[in-house]
C-alpha cells in the first residue's frame, strides 16, 4: 500500500506540471494583463513593468520563466518560488497565501467536520425508517440544501442570527479568544449543501448495505442489531462518502469566494477570484497549484482510506 | 381440484412489447413527486416564455416616482420595485426565463461536448482512451472559478445578449467533464456487446457505430445527469453573477437578481424574497424531477 502511495504521488508531479502549464496558457490567453486598468499609466511605464515581470516575452518563455525562474522573479516554481504578486506591489504570493489559507482551510476543513457528523447521521437515520416520516423529513432538509445555495443562505443567517435576534457577529474575523464565535455562521453556510450531499449518500449506500448478503449474515448470526448497524453496515456504507469527501474538501479548503465576501473574511477564495479579474497571473498560478495539489493528495487520501474501510479489498 | 388449473381469465390477444422509455414513462408516472414536479416545471417554462407579454409592465420601464417600492397593488407593483425603480413581476419573469435558458442551453452545450468525447474515448480504447481520459483529469483539477472567468474574459463583446451566450457557453465547457466521464464508462460497457459487433460486421464506419449505435443506449444516464445538471448551471451562473460576470444589464437572471437583492435585504427584503423563493421552488422542481427520472430508468427496479 505505501508502495502505491508513493507511486500515486511520484506521478501527481508531471499532472501537476501539466496542470501549471495549462492553467498558464489559459491564462495568458485573456486579453489584458495586470497593468492595463483602467486609468490609463503612461505608456513607458507600463512597458517598463511588463518588461520587468517578463510579460513582454512570448508564452512559452514566460512559462518557462515561471518554472526555473530569473533574476527578477526569483527563484522559479521548481524550488518552491510563486513569484511576486503583480498587483500587490513588493508582495510575494507566498506571502499573500500564507495570510489567507489558514483562515480558508480553518473554515474549510470545520465545515466538513460538521457536514460528515451531521450528514452520516441524518443519512443513516434515514436509511433505518426508509419511507417513514424522517425518512420524508431528511430527504428534504437534503434537497432544500442543494437548492439554497450559500448566496441565499448566507444573508438570511446574518439577518436573523445577527440583525434580528443579534445573537451573533455577522462578519469578520478576529483571532482571539472570542474568534469561534466569528466562524459560527461562515461553517453553518458552508456546511448545509456538504451535509445535503452527504446525507442523501449515505442513504443511499445505507439502504443498500443494509440490503446485502454479509448483513443478512450478521443478522442470521443473531447479533444485536446496533452492533449490526456498527460494525458491519457502517463502514461498507461510508465508502462513497470516502470518495466524495476528499474531492470535496479540497474544494472547500481552496476557499470560498461567496463566503468570504458574505462575511467579509480573509480568505484565499476571494483573493483568487480578485486575482483573476486583475489578471494578477502569478497568485492566480499559486492558488490554482495549491488547489490542484489538494485535489490529488486528497484523492489520494480518500483511496487509501477506501482500501482501509473496504473489506473486500484487505488481504 | 381440477379446476385450480383452468384459468379462466381471457388471454390477452397479442403481448404488445414495451419498450424501455415507455417502461421508464410509466415508472414516472406512477412518481406523485415526480408528476407533480414536471407539472411545475411546464408552468414554469410557460410563465417565462408568455409572461413577458401578458405582464403589464415591461422589464426596464423605469417608474421615476416608485423607486424601491415595497409591494402595493397602486399600479400593480404587486412585488414592488427594484431599487431603480423598475417592476420586479416583470425583473422576476425575464430572470426565470433567462435562467431556464442559461441552464437548457448550458447543458447541451456540456451533452455534446461530453458525450462526444465520452463515446470516442471509451470506443476507440487503448492509449488514445488514455491520452483524452488524463486530459479530462488535468482539467478537473483546475478550479472551475478559473475556467468561467477565463471564457469569460477572452472574448470581450459589447452586446448583452451576446454576452449571455458567452454565459452558457463558458459554463457547458466546464461542465462537460463529468459527463464524459459517464459516457466513456457506459460505452467501454457497450463496446463489445453483439449488436456492435454485427454493426462492425454489416461493415459500419467507426464513428457511424459510435452515433449510430453506442450513443443511443447510453442515453439514460444521459437525460438523468441533464435534468440534475440544470439546477447546478442555474446555481453557476447565480455564482457568476454573483461575481459580476454573469447576465449583464438590463437583462438579468434569477441570481443576479438574488444577489442584487441580498445587498438591500434590510432595506427591501422584497428584493431577495420573490426570487430566492422563485428560485426554490424552480430548482426544486427540477431535482425532483431528476430523482424521478433516475428512479424510473434504473435498471435495478424493473
Amino acid at each position: 500500500m505505501l508502495a502505491q502511495a508513493v507511486r500515486r504521488l511520484l506521478l501527481a508531479i508531471p499532472t501537476l506540471l501539466a496542470i501549471v502549464a495549462a492553467a498558464f496558457v489559459l491564462m495568458h490567453l485573456a486579453p489584458g494583463g495586470p497593468f492595463t486598468k483602467e486609468r490609463q499609466v503612461p505608456q513607458e511605464i507600463e512597458q517598463r513593468l511588463e518588461a520587468k515581470f517578463g510579460l513582454d516575452l512570448p508564452v512559452e518563455q514566460q512559462l518557462l520563466r515561471y518554472l526555473i525562474g530569473s533574476e527578477e522573479s526569483g527563484g522559479g516554481l521548481l524550488r518552491g518560488d510563486l513569484g511576486p504578486s503583480m498587483a500587490y506591489k513588493d508582495k510575494n504570493v507566498v506571502d499573500i497565501i500564507a495570510e489567507g489559507a489558514p483562515t480558508s482551510a480553518i473554515l474549510g476543513i470545520s465545515a466538513m467536520i460538521l457536514a460528515l457528523f451531521v450528514g452520516g447521521a441524518l443519512g443513516v437515520l434515514a436509511a433505518l425508517r426508509q419511507n417513514k416520516a424522517q425518512d420524508y423529513l431528511v430527504m428534504a432538509i437534503a434537497i432544500g440544501g442543494v437548492c439554497l445555495p450559500p448566496l441565499v443562505i448566507g444573508p438570511i443567517m446574518q439577518l436573523f442570527f445577527g440583525v434580528q435576534w443579534q445573537l451573533l457577529p455577522t462578519s469578520g474575523l478576529h483571532r482571539d479568544e472570542y474568534g469561534l464565535r466569528y466562524l459560527i455562521l461562515p461553517v453553518l453556510t458552508l456546511s448545509l449543501p456538504l451535509i445535503a450531499i452527504i446525507s442523501r449518500l449515505m442513504r443511499a449506500s445505507m439502504i443498500e448495505a443494509l440490503r446485502s448478503n454479509a448483513i443478512r449474515t450478521a443478522r442470521a448470526k443473531g447479533l444485536p442489531e446496533r452492533q449490526v448497524i456498527l460494525r458491519h453496515a457502517l463502514p461498507i456504507a461510508l465508502l462513497p462518502i470516502v470518495s466524495y469527501a476528499g474531492p470535496a474538501l479540497a474544494g472547500v479548503m481552496a476557499g470560498s469566494f461567496v463566503i468570504e465576501t458574505v462575511f467579509a473574511l480573509p480568505g484565499i477564495g476571494k483573493q483568487f477570484v480578485l486575482a483573476a479579474q486583475q489578471r494578477d497571473y502569478t497568485l492566480v498560478m499559486g492558488v490554482v497549484l495549491i488547489y490542484s495539489f489538494l485535489i490529488i493528495l486528497l484523492n489520494l487520501a480518500a483511496d487509501l482510506g477506501y482500501r482501509v474501510l473496504d473489506p473486500r479489498s484487505r488481504t | 381440484m381440477s379446476d385450480i388449473l383452468i384459468d379462466d381469465t381471457p388471454l390477452p390477444k397479442a403481448i404488445k412489447g414495451r419498450s424501455l422509455w415507455e417502461d421508464a414513462r410509466r415508472r414516472l408516472m406512477r412518481n406523485p413527486a415526480a408528476v407533480a414536479s414536471l407539472y411545475v416545471v411546464a408552468i414554469l417554462v410557460l410563465i417565462a416564455i408568455f409572461g413577458p407579454f401578458l405582464w403589464v409592465h415591461k422589464y426596464d420601464t423605469i417608474f421615476r416616482d416608485s423607486v424601491a417600492a415595497a409591494p402595493t397593488w397602486d399600479n400593480m407593483h404587486i412585488l414592488g420595485t427594484d431599487t431603480e425603480g423598475r417592476d420586479m413581476v416583470a425583473r422576476l419573469i425575464l430572470g426565470l426565463g433567462i435562467s431556464l435558458l442559461v441552464g437548457l442551453a448550458a447543458t447541451l452545450v456540456a451533452l455534446t461536448i461530453g458525450v462526444t468525447y465520452g463515446a470516442v474515448a471509451g470506443f476507440l480504447g487503448g492509449w488514445v482512451d488514455d491520452a483524452m481520459m488524463r486530459f479530462v483529469d488535468v482539467l478537473y483539477s483546475i478550479p472551475f472559478v478559473f475556467f468561467v472567468i477565463v471564457l469569460m474574459t477572452v472574448v470581450t463583446v459589447p452586446d448583452p445578449g451576446l454576452k449571455l451566450i458567452l454565459v452558457f457557453c463558458a459554463i457547458g465547457a466546464v461542465e462537460w467533464l463529468t459527463m464524459s466521464r459517464i459516457v466513456r464508462g457506459q460505452t467501454i460497457a457497450l463496446r463489445k456487446k453483439e449488436f456492435v459487433e454485427a454493426a462492425r460486421a454489416s461493415g459500419a464506419r467507426p464513428m457511424q457505430i459510435v452515433f449510430r449505435h453506442i450513443v443511443p443506449n447510453v442515453l439514460g444516464p444521459v437525460v438523468v445527469f441533464a435534468t440534475l445538471n440544470v439546477p447546478v448551471i442555474i446555481l453557476a451562473e447565480s455564482f457568476l453573477s454573483f461575481i459580476g460576470l454573469g447576465v449583464q444589464e438590463p437583462l438579468t437572471s434569477l441570481g443576479r437578481l438574488i444577489s442584487d437583492g441580498s445587498r438591500q435585504m434590510i432595506n427591501a427584503p422584497w428584493m431577495l424574497v420573490a426570487p430566492a423563493a422563485t428560485m426554490l421552488i424552480t430548482l426544486l422542481a427540477l431535482n425532483f424531477l431528476g430523482d424521478g427520472l433516475r428512479d424510473a430508468l434504473d435498471p435495478k427496479e424493473r
